[in-house]
C-alpha cells in the first residue's frame, strides 16, 4: 500500500564508537574497528557500519555518491538519472574483497558528481548553497523512485561504508583498514526485526551528515511527518534516518546554530524551563513550541558527524549509554568506556555526558577542505562539552 | 404548503402518550410517601393525591432521566424501559413509529438533545494503541517527568537565533501563544443552555487545571470576567452579548461557522429560558426567543470570514487568538484549509457525535462526519499544503474517555474540547431533554428552583477531578508508549492501529490495521 511508505520502522539495540582528530589529523581505519569491534555483544551479526570523513581529498569538491544496488539494472538507472542531473567527473566499483560469512552482497558503486542545472538556474544556483538542496531532492529521487537501488552516502569528501554482518565482517568486506580519515563513527546493530537488508544498516546519512544511532525513536511518526511537510521522505524502513533529515533541516537549512538544533532534538522539561531567566526561558519555549514535532523521543544514543564536527547526543532521561574521552587533541565517544579504553588506554578525561546535553567537538577553523562549522557559543569552539547554553 | 384546515373541537387522540417510553416503577412497600419525588421531577410525572393522600405515575411525562431513583430515600423507586413492545420489525423500530406518532400528533420538527445517537461505526473503538516491550523502555509517570503542557496559536516554520552577550537569544518573538496544561478544553456551552453555576464551575476548573473553558454564544455574565485568562469568548451568528469589553474578556475569540451537532443551522434558545440574567448577558428582553440564523450574515463566503477575522482581531488590537469553529462536513478538509489561509489562529472541528442543548433529530443523527476521519483528513491536508504550522487544530465532538483524546492527538489534533463528559461529571444521566429546559439535574436549565441542585463548587470539584483523572490516563498511555511529551504522539498515527476497519477507513486515518 502506497500510502503507507515508510510507515513501518526498525527496531534495534547498538553499539557505538566515533573519534575525532580536532586538528585535522587522519586516523588509520584500524582504530575505529578495534574499537567497534570490542563491542561485539552489542551487536547480533545483523548490521555494522562506517563513516570516514577527509577519505577523498583529490576529490573534495565533488559529492561523493555511494550508491547501493540489489542488481545491474538498478545501477543502470542511477547512471542515467545522474548523467542526465549531474556532471560526473569519476566513478569506480567500492573496493571491496570476499569475505567469510558475507553472502551474496549487493553491487557498491561510488560517483563524484556536481550537480547540472538547466539554463538559467545554471547561473543562478550553480556554486551556491542551493547545490546541497539540489543533492537532497536527487538523492531522495533515486531512493524513492530507482527501485533496488539506495544512496548510502553523499557528501563531499566522506562516505558511508555498511552492510549485513558484524562489524569485522563489514570492515574486512570495505576493507576499512585502506581509509584514513579525521573523523571516524561505527555501529555494530543489534535488530529485533528486519533482518538481512543491507540498507537498514547504520550509518543514515544525507549529504555529509551521517548518523549512528543506538535506541529507538518512538516519536517516529510525528518526526516523519513533520518531515514530510519539508519535502524528506523517508525510505529506508528505518527510525535512524529521521535523525540524518532532522539535522539538514534545523542546522542546514534552518541555520539553527548546531546547540540549538541539540536542544531542539532532546529539550529540557517545562518544569527545568520554568527555573530559568526570562530571556533563555523564552527561546527554549519557542524551540519546543515550535520544533516539538522535530523532538526526538525515546532512548537514544547518537553520534552525529559532518565535514568539521562530531557530535554525541542522548535523550533526555539518558536511557541508552554514552561515555565521551578526550586525549590531546583526540576526542572519543562510544557506548562503553571499554569500547575506548581498547584505543585510548590512558585518556586525560572520561566522562558520561548527561540526558539531554551534546558533546560538540569541531575541528579548529580551516584545517580542512569545504569545512562546515555550526558551533555558534562563544569561546567553546573547541571545548569538548558544552553545556545547553554557552556562557 | 398550504394551512391546515382543523376540525372543531373534536377532541383529538395523542398517539405518542399512548406508549410511554419508560415506567415508574414503586415498590409500596418501601415507599413511606415523602413526596420527594413530587418535588424533584421537575416533569410532573409523579402526582400525590392530597384527598387520598396516594402517590401515583404519569409514565408518560417520564424522561428516563432516574432523578426521583436517586433521590428516593428508600430506595423504592426504578426507572425502567416500557416493556410493552410492538412486532418486531427490523426497519419499523419502536422509535421510528413513535417518531411519527409524535409529528402526527404535533406537526412540528422532532427536538432532540446531546449527540448523534445513531449507531454509525465509532472509530475510536476500532483503534487501539501501542505500548514498549523490550526494546524500548516504558517510562513511568509517578517516577519521572511526563508532559502534557500544549501551546496553540501559529508558529513559524523556522526559528530565527541570534547570539547576545554570549548568549542565545530569539531575534524575533514568537506570535502570541496559548498555553494549555492539559490539552482537554471546554467546549462551548452557553449561559442560557446551560447553568450560571455550571459555568462558574467550568471556569474555576479551567483555571486550576490550566486549561480553557469557553462561553458559547450567550454572552459572558459578569461574576466570570474574573476568570478571563481560561476564557474563550463566542462570536456567533446571533452576535448575542457581544460588545468590546466582552472580546477582550479572554485570551481568544472562537467564530463559531457551525457545530458537530446540528451543522447548517445556528444556535436556539426558547424564551422560556430567558430570565433576567441571561436577558442581562445576552443582551436581549426577558422572555424572547434568541435564535441565531443559519449562516453570519456578513460571512457569506471565505473572504468574509477573513474580514471578520482581522475585524475582531482589530477591535482587541492584534492581542487575541481567533479560533474558527466548524462542524465536520464532507469537504471538511479543503475548507479548514481555506480558514487557515483566511488567518485563523486555531481551527475547531466539531464532529457528528459532538453535542448540544437543542437540535432537530434529523441534524443530529445525520448531518455531518465523524470526527476522527475529519481530522485525520485535515491534519493531511493541511501538511500536504505546507500550512500546518501556521494554525493549531483543535477537536471536538464524542470524546468520552482519556484514550478518545489520545488517539485524537496522535491523528493529528493540538488539544481537543469536551463538552458533554464534562456535564455528565456533574451528574447528567443523558435524558437527551436539554431542550426543554426543565433539566431535574440542575444543569442545562435557568429555572432559579432547578439550579440550586448543583452548586457551583459542587460543578467545579466533578468536573476537576474527571480532567485531572484523565490527565494522569494520558500521561500513563504516553509513558507506556515510551514517550515522555506530548508532542511526541502529536500526528503520530504509528502508535495507532486498526482493529476490523477497510482499507479505505485505513487509508484516510493513515493507520495500518493491527498486526502488520
Amino acid at each position: 500500500m502506497e500510502f503507507l511508505r515508510g510507515l513501518s520502522k526498525d527496531i534495534s539495540g547498538c553499539g557505538l564508537s566515533g573519534v575525532i582528530h580536532r586538528k585535522g589529523e587522519l586516523i588509520p581505519g584500524e582504530i575505529i574497528i578495534k574499537s567497534i569491534c570490542c563491542q561485539e555483544e552489542r551487536g547480533n551479526g545483523l548490521g555494522a557500519g562506517f563513516a570516514a570523513y577527509g577519505i577523498y581529498p583529490d576529490l573534495a569538491d565533488y559529492y561523493a555518491l555511494h550508491v547501493m544496488a540489489d542488481h545491474r539494472k538498478a545501477l543502470e538507472d542511477v547512471e542515467e538519472l545522474l548523467a542526465h542531473r549531474t556532471y560526473i567527473t569519476h566513478e569506480e566499483p567500492i573496493p571491496t574483497r570476499r569475505t567469510p560469512g558475507i553472502e551474496d552482497p549487493p553491487l557498491f558503486k561510488r560517483y563524484f558528481v556536481k550537480p547540472k542545472y538547466e539554463g538559467e538556474a545554471r547561473e543562478l544556483c550553480a556554486d551556491t548553497e542551493d547545490e546541497d538542496d539540489y543533492m537532497v531532492s536527487l538523492v531522495m529521487e533515486i531512493n524513492t523512485k530507482i527501485d533496488g537501488a539506495y544512496v548510502i552516502s553523499s557528501g563531499k569528501n566522506m562516505g558511508a561504508f555498511k552492510g549485513v554482518g558484524f562489524p569485522h565482517q563489514i570492515a574486512e568486506f570495505f576493507r576499512i583498514e585502506e581509509y584514513k580519515a579525521y573523523i571516524w563513527t561505527a555501529h555494530n546493530r543489534f535488530p529485533t526485526n528486519t533482518p538481512g537488508w543491507w540498507g537498514g544498516a547504520h550509518p543514515f546519512t544525507i549529504l555529509d551528515w551521517s548518523i549512528v544511532h543506538n535506541g529507538e525513536i518512538s516519536s517516529y511518526g510525528t518526526n516523519r511527518r513533520y518531515l514530510e511537510m519539508f519535502g524528506y521522505h523517508c525510505t529506508l524502513l528505518t527510525d535512524t534516518e529521521v535523525v540524518a533529515y532532522l539535522l539538514d533541516l534545523l542546522i542546514r537549512r534552518h541555520r539553527l546554530p548546531v546547540e540549538v538544533a541539540c536542544l531542539a532534538l532532546a529539550p529540557p522539561f517545562w518544569e527545568e524551563i520554568d527555573r530559568m531567566p526570562e530571556e533563555e526561558r523564552e527561546l527554549c519555549t519557542a524551540v519546543r513550541a515550535v520544533y516539538g514535532g522535530a523532538m526526538l523521543n525515546g532512548p537514544f544514543a547518537i553520534l552525529f558527524a559532518y565535514n568539521g564536527g562530531l557530535v554525541g547526543l542522548n535523550d533526555r532521561v539518558k536511557l541508552r549509554p554514552l561515555v565521551a574521552a578526550e586525549k590531546g587533541d583526540l576526542v572519543y565517544m562510544a557506548s562503553e568506556e571499554a569500547a575506548i579504553r581498547a584505543i585510548c588506554p590512558d585518556p586525560d578525561r572520561v566522562w558520561a555526558p548527561k540526558a539531554g546535553e551534546p558533546v560538540i567537538v569541531e575541528l579548529e577553523p580551516g584545517v580542512i577542505p569545504n569545512q562546515r562549522s555550526y558551533l555558534r557559543g562563544q569561546g567553546k569552539r573547541t571545548e569538548a562539552s558544552v553545556c545547553r547554553y554557552p556562557g | 404548503m398550504g394551512e391546515k384546515k382543523t376540525t372543531k373541537k373534536k377532541k383529538v387522540p395523542q398517539w405518542a402518550s399512548f406508549f410511554p417510553d419508560f415506567i415508574i416503577e414503586r415498590d409500596p412497600e418501601k415507599c413511606i410517601n415523602c413526596r420527594i419525588c413530587v418535588k424533584e421531577c421537575s416533569y410532573g410525572a409523579h402526582i400525590w393525591n392530597a384527598k387520598k393522600k396516594e402517590l401515583s405515575e404519569d409514565h408518560t411525562k417520564c424522561v428516563g432521566c432516574h432523578r426521583c431513583e436517586a433521590m428516593c430515600p428508600t430506595r423504592a423507586i426504578v426507572i425502567r424501559r416500557n416493556p410493552s413492545e410492538f412486532r418486531e420489525h427490523a426497519v419499523w423500530t419502536p422509535w421510528f413509529i413513535k417518531n411519527v406518532y409524535k409529528q402526527a400528533d404535533q406537526g412540528g420538527v422532532l427536538l432532540t438533545s446531546t449527540g448523534c445517537a445513531v449507531p454509525f461505526r465509532n472509530y475510536f473503538d476500532h483503534l487501539v494503541l501501542d505500548a514498549c516491550q523490550v526494546t524500548n523502555p516504558p517510562i513511568d509517570p509517578l517516577r519521572e517527568p511526563m508532559e502534557l503542557r500544549t501551546y496553540l496559536g501559529p508558529k513559524p516554520d523556522a526559528l530565527e537565533v541570534e547570539i547576545k552577550d554570549g548568549r542565545f537569544r530569539l531575534k524575533e518573538p514568537l506570535p502570541r501563544q496559548i498555553k494549555l496544561e492539559v490539552p482537554i478544553m471546554f467546549a462551548a456551552m452557553s449561559y442560557g443552555a446551560i447553568s450560571l453555576h455550571v459555568h462558574q464551575g467550568l471556569a474555576r476548573a479551567a483555571r486550576d487545571l490550566g486549561t480553557l473553558y469557553n462561553t458559547g454564544e450567550g454572552g459572558l455574565h459578569a461574576s466570570l470576567y474574573e476568570y478571563g485568562s481560561n476564557t474563550i469568548v463566542q462570536c456567533a451568528s446571533g452576535r448575542f452579548g457581544l460588545h468590546v469589553d466582552y472580546l477582550n474578556a479572554g485570551v481568544a475569540i472562537e467564530i463559531k461557522i457551525g457545530q458537530g451537532a446540528k451543522p447548517g443551522i445556528g444556535g436556539h434558545l426558547p424564551g422560556e429560558k430567558v430570565t433576567e440574567e441571561i436577558s442581562k448577558t445576552r443582551m436581549i428582553p426577558v422572555g424572547a426567543d434568541a435564535i441565531s440564523p443559519a449562516p453570519h450574515h456578513d460571512i457569506y463566503s471565505i473572504e468574509d470570514l477573513r474580514g471578520l477575522i482581522f475585524a475582531l482581531k482589530e477591535a482587541t488590537e492584534y492581542k487575541k487568538l481567533v479560533f474558527v469553529k466548524i462542524a465536520a462536513v464532507h469537504n471538511v478538509a479543503a475548507i479548514a484549509s481555506g480558514i487557515v489561509r483566511a488567518g485563523a489562529d486555531v481551527v475547531v472541528i466539531d464532529g457528528l457525535k459532538g453535542g448540544t442543548g437543542a437540535a432537530p433529530t434529523m441534524f443530529r443523527d445525520y448531518i455531518g462526519i465523524p470526527i476522527e476521519l475529519a481530522v485525520a483528513a485535515v491534519d493531511q491536508r493541511l501538511r500536504e499544503e505546507g500550512i500546518r504550522n501556521r494554525a493549531s487544530l483543535v477537536a471536538s465532538g464524542g470524546i468520552r474517555s482519556s484514550a478518545d483524546v489520545i488517539k485524537l492527538i496522535a491523528l493529528g489534533a493540538d488539544a481537543v474540547y469536551i463538552g458533554t463528559p464534562a456535564l455528565i461529571a456533574c451528574g447528567c444521566t443523558m435524558c437527551q431533554h436539554c431542550f426543554t429546559g426543565k433539566c431535574p439535574w440542575g444543569i442545562a436549565t435557568n429555572n432559579p428552583e432547578l439550579i440550586k441542585r448543583l452548586p457551583p463548587e459542587v460543578a467545579y470539584e466533578k468536573i476537576y477531578n474527571l480532567v485531572h483523572g484523565w490527565a494522569h490516563e494520558m500521561k500513563e498511555m504516553l509513558g507506556a508508549m515510551g514517550l515522555n511529551s506530548i508532542e511526541s504522539l502529536r500526528a503520530n498515527r504509528d502508535k495507532l492501529r486498526a482493529v476490523g476497519l477497510t482499507e479505505t477507513e485505513m487509508k484516510i486515518l493513515g493507520v495500518k490495521h493491527a498486526g502488520e
